[in-house]
């Protein structure tokens, strides 16, 4: 199992630490619910080293990346982050990412549990003349500030030359940086992104700094923030309608079935790969579709449990917890497309079914 | 280090029996309870109905998972811990009193001894 480079702070923290896409990182440090309530209502601090940072530059860079993913990067704006699917020949999903513009390069963040299968798929892909990718994980760390504080907190302490300041780096945009705490000055990015439905920023850094820099920060802000475990990123994700992958998406899933469209641009000129599949998809309209439900009673339902119309399975629950803003478990699964959005539909648990309540997506959405 | 009681005996998985008037109660251990975190559903079988040694005889949840409740001993449930259903939290704070899950009456006594003693379950812990 790898480690990351803030592993020392997770054990100094007394985190429980389990294995997730092959690195051991915090489930929760105190509590699980406890954290994901301090993202809702202050601000968590995120270790997400784990993730793959990979760039690309040269002059066809934007040309090669525009060929094996689904949103339409030469479309994009330097300093604009976009979510895309990386799809195979199929339209299945090889991943779910986010793309960076940077004036120079362009930036691929990767799931953990898929930075070796991509590093062989762009290795085959983002090459040719002019065109050089790299993998940057473990020289740039990534840290994440999520909740409705984070702006305030961090403002004082970062300095931009790509927007004027912070405040005014705008939803899904990326800037140069540099954090000024603990009296260091220390240089990389920021963004406006995060996975908690919540406002928030994640921090690109030197990896050999990163565990001062965490320390620092969390001096910085005080006692209003608390270090925050995997565990409740899933649930804060969750309520936020977010895909994870190997839960809503895999190699044998397309982003049309699980609702992902708008990040699939079907009419890019030069094509991608997985577009002839999915343009189909599109025309033919999906068999199955990602739907919300809240389930009744106590009992959550978990990824596996099968949905019941009736006599009739028509679906599978992708993911579901109990949801600790709303009080009660929800789950997302895939329903076949020819069962009506208002039919009686049971969750089906060692034998034991519970109604589901059908419910749009997302379950939770932050005030603006 | 959790609390291990030496007053009875407990299975690797984390469950503990404890002999008492000729039947058996069984709960989870305090490291079971503080390795799942915060429960949010528990599913306990009812009263007349069979368990087995060694086999799962309920399921109980935390925000993050599900985990399997095994049996130490064989036999009949007599009595269940129904108030666990509404008050989970009790499991935390007491497992070896108030988060008692099943009275079972053995149906082989001599299964009580073969299971492991305090130390034995202490030293699983620490490994």
């Amino acid at each position: 199992m790898q480690k990351t480079v803030l592993n020392p702070i997770h054990v100094e923290l007394g985190a429980r630490l389990v294995e997730f896409g092959g690195y051991e990182m915090p489930v929760w440090y105190s509590s699980l619910t406890a954290e994901h309530h301090t993202v809702r209502q202050r601000a968590g601090l995120f270790d997400l080293c784990h993730m793959g940072r990979y760039e690309i530059t040269g002059d066809r860079a934007v040309e090669a990346v525009d060929a094996v993913v689904t949103n339409h990067v030469a479309r994009m704006k330097t300093g604009q982050i976009r979510y895309s699917l990386v799809c195979n020949e199929q339209g299945g999903v090889r991943d779910d990412i986010l793309i960076y513009r940077l004036p120079d390069r362009v930036w691929l963040v990767v799931n953990a549990g898929n930075r070796d299968k991509l590093l062989g798929w762009f290795g085959d892909h983002l090459t040719g003349p002019d065109v050089t990718f790299r993998d940057r994980s473990d020289e740039l760390a990534m840290i994440a500030l999520q909740g409705p504080l984070a702006e305030s907190l961090l403002a004082p302490h970062v300095s931009t030359t790509w927007v004027e300041d912070l405040p005014s780096l705008g939803y899904y945009k990326i800037s140069d940086a540099v954090l000024r705490v603990g009296g260091k000055e220390r240089s990389g990015w920021i963004s406006r992104t995060g996975y908690t439905g919540e406002d928030g920023f994640e921090l690109y850094l030197p990896a050999e700094e990163a565990c001062d820099a965490w320390r620092d920060l969390q001096e910085a802000c005080g006692d209003v923030v608390e270090p925050c475990g995997l565990g409740c990123r899933d649930t804060l994700r969750l309520e936020a309608g977010m895909p994870l992958y190997g839960h809503e998406l895999d190699e044998e899933t397309d982003p049309i079935s699980a609702g992902l469209t708008f990040g699939v641009r079907l009419k890019k000129p030069n094509g991608f790969i997985g577009q002839a599949a999915l343009a189909r998809i599109a025309e033919e309209g999906p068999t199955r579709r990602l739907r919300g439900f809240v389930v009744e009673g106590k009992r959550p339902a978990r990824q596996g449990a099968t949905v019941h119309w009736g006599d009739r399975q028509v679906g599978i629950v992708t993911s579901g917890s109990p949801s600790p803003t709303l009080g009660h478990p929800i789950a997302c699964a895939f329903v076949a497309s020819d069962v009506p959005d208002d039919a009686a539909l049971e969750v089906e648990t060692r034998g034991s079914r519970s109604p589901l309540r059908p419910t749009p997506l997302p379950f939770y959405t932050r005030e603006r | 280090m959790a609390d291990v009681p030496g007053d009875r005996r407990y299975l690797s998985s984390h469950e503990w029996a404890i002999e008492q008037d000729g039947t058996i109660t069984i709960g989870i251990t305090a490291h079971a309870a503080e390795e799942l975190g915060e429960l949010v559903f528990i599913d306990l079988p009812k009263v007349g109905s069979e368990v087995s040694a060694g086999e799962s005889f309920g399921e109980i949840e935390s925000v993050k998972a599900v985990s399997s409740l095994n049996s130490p001993i064989s036999g009949t449930i007599v009595e269940v811990n129904d108030e666990l259903e509404s008050s989970l939290e009790t499991i935390g704070e007491s497992p070896y009193e108030g988060g008692w899950m099943l009275k079972v009456q053995p149906s082989d006594p001599g299964e009580y001894e073969g299971l492991l003693d305090a130390d034995a379950y202490a030293s699983q812990l620490d490994g």
